[in-house]
């Protein structure tokens, strides 16, 4: 299991626990985390499942996927370097302990 | 070799279950419930003897084996013809029938052309056509939905969009028909939708021409992606195409679904009427009950496994989108139809790399048309029965007659 916390816009953490191969999106949906919409169901093409990764994992969440920029242009909240579609963050045993925080609005 | 609809016939691991049906067959698919059910029971993937292909029905296989493009390709066709064995019916699409990394590049130039934010600066011309055609049916009492709605609404917004200077309502309906019917086997709904090819192909080869376009379209976006070298400029050609192929048919079909779902269920029409902002979970909605597309294939490009149960190479494998999006295991009570049920997940659109990339487009379309009728029109009620038009890959009205109530 991967344990995944999530910070909504105002502060609040739900931590929750998924699995290897899940992605920041799909553990959001499973478990109902507000805040998380992922309309295109992790087809990349809605940019409404934007989150910032914790500066403390940037570097493990690694870089953004191909084509992953054009759609976060499309996102409803403000894009900054630490924005992912979090249906492209996909979890290992590496992101165990991963933070991700929320943005305000997603469409 | 003998081959079976274009594919190399299979031997089925020891212990799938064998059920000779034909998924084809235009009872089933003018009434597909039955025969989803039948597949979810039977197993977690199931072997057709007539047409010796594996199909998957229940929804967490069925999302599992559409979304692995590595396993199962969609280069090979997403239909029953096998593309390493045999030519297609026409030049193959390059973004619907080809894997990464060739998909990569033109999936990104249709995502960058069809994302939320180039919609948005259609809104316009989403909605004052809208208005335009509901203003003309709106009295009339009583309207056939599929030729007074949901076919001129698409045929009028699209190739505008899209930038075309010529459009033909009927030749753009009639090739995304072909496009899906080919999907399926040599019977006689392919063959019938493939006798006007001769006549339409050519016409839509053309329409794709850059100077046939408009320079402030979709078509010319892609054209100018092609200058910037992102793609050739043959390759923006066909992807103008595969808006033509896949642009058409199925908004047609989700419109004149919508409407099938809501007037069969006042009560969720009373709800989207008293709050519109529910309109985004309601069109997942009508994705999940109906699936437009209701089923496409993949190929194993190597010998793998689906469900534990070894699968050998080229096979064929039917996804039925239809039967996943109806899986009580995953949706609880999936008879019903229920606007607030935020189906994320559903396979309506697909999943994964080849998730529909003009979804946003049909969003849009759809969005702009029911705000219209919902601000105008108080209660739409059946005025007999619907009929389902078969396709082999599309579930489509043929006719749904209603009643419109103007506020």
């Amino acid at each position: 299991m991967v344990k995944v916390t999530y910070v909504d816009a105002e502060g609040a953490e739900t931590r929750i626990e998924a699995e290897e191969g899940d992605t920041v999106m799909s553990a959001a949906i499973a478990n109902d985390i507000d805040g998380i919409v992922g309309e295109c169901g992790g087809s990349m093409m809605c940019a409404t499942c934007h989150c910032y990764v914790d500066e403390a994992w940037a570097e493990k969440t690694g870089p953004r996927m191909d084509g992953e920029d054009d759609m976060l242009d499309c996102a409803a909240s403000e894009v900054t370097e630490r924005s992912r579609l979090s249906c492209q963050v996909r979890l290992t045993a590496d992101l165990d302990g991963l933070v991700v925080h929320l943005p305000a609005e997603q469409i | 070799m003998t081959l079976i609809e274009g594919h190399r016939p299979i031997t089925p691991a020891t212990g799938i279950p064998v059920w000779d049906v034909n998924p084809y067959d235009e009872a089933i698919l003018r009434d597909p419930y039955e025969y989803y059910a039948r597949l979810r029971e039977l197993g977690e993937v199931v072997y057709i003897p007539r047409y010796s292909v594996l199909a998957v029905g229940r929804y967490a296989t069925t999302h599992k084996i559409f979304a692995d493009h590595e396993n199962f390709l969609s280069s090979r066709g997403v239909g029953l013809n096998d593309f390493a064995l045999e030519k297609g019916w026409r030049e193959r699409s390059i973004i619907l029938e080809v894997d990464p990394p060739e998909h990569t590049k033109t999936r990104k130039v249709m995502a960058r052309v069809l994302s939320p934010k180039v919609m948005k600066t259609m809104s316009d011309l989403f909605r004052d056509t809208a208005e335009r055609i509901v203003d003309q049916i709106i009295d009339q009492g009583t309207i056939e939905v599929v030729a007074d709605l949901a076919e001129p609404y698409p045929t009028t917004v699209f190739p505008q969009a899209l930038g075309m200077t010529e459009s033909n309502r009927r030749y753009l309906v009639d090739y995304g028909a072909m496009v899906f019917n080919s999907v399926g086997p040599d019977n006689a709904l392919r063959r019938n939708s493939l006798r006007n090819a001769g006549e339409i192909i050519p016409w839509i080869t053309a329409a794709c021409a850059r100077e046939r376009l408009t320079e402030d379209g979709m078509g010319a976006m892609v054209y100018a992606d092609a200058d910037k070298g992102e793609i050739t400029h043959d390759e923006a050609g066909l992807l103008v195409r595969s808006f033509l192929s896949a642009g058409v048919d199925t908004t047609v079909t989700g419109i004149g679904n919508a409407l099938w779902c809501l007037s069969q269920n006042p009560g969720e029409w009373d709800k989207l009427k008293a709050d519109p902002t529910l309109f985004r979970p309601a069109f997942e909605e009508v994705l999940r009950y109906t699936s437009p597309v209701h089923t496409f294939g993949r190929t194993a490009g190597h010998a793998t496994e689906i469900a534990g149960y070894p699968v050998e190479e080229g096979t064929k494998i039917l996804c039925v989108l239809g039967a996943a999006n109806m899986d009580p295991d995953k949706w609880g009570d999936p008879e019903v139809f229920r606007i607030d049920r935020k189906p994320v997940g559903h396979v309506g659109f697909g999943a994964g790399i080849h998730g529909c990339v003009g979804q946003n487009l049909a969003r849009a379309e759809l969005q702009a048309l029911l705000t219209v009728m919902l601000e105008r029109i108080d209660r739409i009620e059946p005025a007999g029965d619907p009929v389902w038009r078969p396709n082999n890959a599309i579930r489509a009205l043929d006719k749904l007659p209603l009643k419109l109530i103007p506020k």
